[in-house]
């Protein structure tokens, strides 16, 4: 029987934890790529030709060993996208934010980015997309500020 | 009606501290590769995928999700599990459970850690405790290790430098294992001088840090010996869980490695230790634990491992050829720790284990693997059946 006056004990519990994740030699090639040529890379793979954006070093379907780069334009179509209209931390803008996918031409993936120079009701899925790059780049997928309408 | 089932292939990766040139996923692709190589297999054959990971200790949340797909481990039945140390340990009983089940032929039980990516962040809550009655006053791994290893000092009457001894014998062997990852030719006086973390527990007892993977597939009787000359047959495997240090009053230093065994050696008939088990990895984080864990094994009577590790009885080549592979206390990727072991004694039954093979016929193996407060994992691998 609990006694209903006595208040139920709640302890506070906090855990925070940091982490180095490894890119690996593959991504790192691809950040490299973005980050000192503005150039977006895909990688092949040699048995089913599917062409990865971004790269991995195994291809899934085959699970070989995938090492042929091909550089692609960075223009690309949208397959699908949403907007974010609240705040949060984690969040890398201010909200709206439309989320896209875009598949790159020549690449058989699609890769997630922002979408800019575009209102979110203006969005239609199949419109052609670009990439802006950063002016200060470090070495990551936000170096890639935002991709906006294009031919 | 279970199957009888067989390993058919082992793989693990060179173990080290650091593992910056790949990432995580392709960490683990090493150890699979390397396991399909051994058996002759792809991943075409591969039906069932067992993985896992100690999720906490390198940030890896959901990590099948984004690790399976590398190695083509995905459009297939699969299961994740995880715990900290025993990861590997329930994820390989898991893996038998499946292959026993006879509904698939060969099933692939993959595991890592990559432990440069995380910064010891499983220190507070590592090992399963209460938030209420034991986080408050943490206690790590390291501290775990200690009040067990004091009350080892206090009820054995052996000396600190017999831990010391232990760590030599276990670098030694190490020194002759391609892949352990601590190789450090150390010597009784270095041990002794190393940095006391939580006393009695210094530096060079501990093990260490480890970004590495290890990998196995385990198959039903008659795809196993169509895959491989050299099957190792799953004789039993045993989970001893247990509820942490509140279970540990009567003697600190046992965990639930006595009784595991104690259970698997009496379902399978072995009454005699010595003679009907011949090589034994035994997952020992600590130099000290692997004294008290003889006992426990029981190819010893309590309180007497570390007369035996000072007149050097156990060894590659000894009496008691207890953790050829060099061990835990020199390669430690948690979650495939177990793994390592299964594979290890695998390679001991096969005769393939090289400079560190147990020179008398391994027919029986003993694997284990060790978790949180107390809770152990128990494996027996055969020649035969
Ligand atoms: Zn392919």
């Amino acid at each position: 029987m609990t006694d209903k006056a006595v208040k139920p004990v709640v302890i506070e519990a906090d855990s925070i934890s940091t982490f180095q994740v490894t890119v690996g030699a593959t991504g790192t090639k691809f950040l490299v790529e973005i980050r000192d040529n503005k150039r977006i890379m895909g990688i092949k793979c040699s048995s089913c030709g599917k062409v990865y954006v971004p790269p991995r070093s195994h291809c899934p379907t085959c699970c070989v060993k995938m090492s042929e780069w091909v550089e692609l334009s960075g223009k690309g179509t949208l397959t699908t996208y949403t907007v974010v209209r609240y705040k949060e931390p984690y969040q890398p803008k201010e909200p709206p934010i439309i989320y896209g996918v875009i598949q790159l031409d020549g690449a058989d993936t699609g890769i997630y980015g922002i979408l800019g120079e575009v209102e979110p009701d203006k969005v239609k899925i199949g419109m052609r997309f670009e990439p802006v790059f950063k002016d200060e780049r470090e070495g990551s997928l936000l170096d890639i500020d935002h991709f906006r309408p294009s031919s | 009606m279970a199957e009888r089932i067989a390993i058919t292939g082992v793989g693990q990766t060179y173990h080290k501290s650091k593992r910056k040139d790949v990432n995580a996923p392709e960490l683990v692709t090493e150890a699979v590769e390397a396991a399909l190589k051994d058996a002759q297999l792809t991943m075409k054959d591969i039906d069932f995928v067992v993985s896992g990971s100690f999720e906490m200790a390198d940030g890896q949340y959901l990590p099948d999700m984004w690790i399976l797909p590398e190695f083509g481990g995905v459009g297939k039945p699969g299961l994740k599990l995880q715990n900290a140390g025993t990861t590997g340990g329930v994820a390989a009983g898991a893996a038998f459970n499946y292959a026993a089940s006879g509904m698939f032929n060969n099933v692939l039980c993959v595991t890592w850690q990559k432990m440069d990516e995380g910064q010891g962040a499983f220190g507070r809550g590592g090992g399963g405790l209460s938030e209420y009655w034991q986080s408050q006053i943490p206690m790590s791994p390291i501290t775990n290790f200690a009040r067990r290893t004091f009350a080892y000092l206090h009820n054995s009457g052996c000396t600190e430098e017999h831990f010391a001894i232990t760590r030599v014998k276990q670098d030694q062997c190490a020194l002759k294992n391609p892949y352990a990852q601590l190789k450090l030719n150390t010597t009784v006086e270095k041990v002794m001088e190393s940095m006391a973390l939580v006393w009695p527990i210094r530096y060079l007892h501990m093990c260490p840090s480890t970004a590495g993977a290890a990998a196995f597939i385990v198959s039903p009787e008659n795809q196993a010996k169509k895959v491989t000359r050299k099957p190792v047959w799953v004789e039993d495997w045993f989970c001893a869980h247990v509820g942490g240090a509140f279970t540990m009053a009567e003697d600190p230093t046992l965990s639930t490695l006595r009784h595991g065994c104690e259970v698997v050696y009496k379902r399978n008939g072995i009454t005699n230790v010595l003679k009907d088990i011949q090589a034994f990895e035994v997952y020992e984080p600590c130099s000290p634990a692997e004294l008290r864990w003889m006992e426990e094994v029981g190819v010893c009577e309590d309180w007497t491992a570390w007369k035996l590790m000072e007149q050097g009885k156990v060894g590659i080549d000894k009496e008691i050829p207890f953790n050829p592979s060099g061990g835990v206390t020199a390669t430690n990727p948690i979650g495939a720790t177990p793994v390592i072991r299964i594979i290890e004694a695998a390679l001991q039954i096969r005769d393939d284990a090289g400079e560190h093979q147990v020179p008398q016929t391994v027919n029986r193996a003993l694997a284990t693997a060790y978790g949180g407060q107390g809770e152990n994992v128990i494996f027996l691998l055969r020649k035969s059946l």
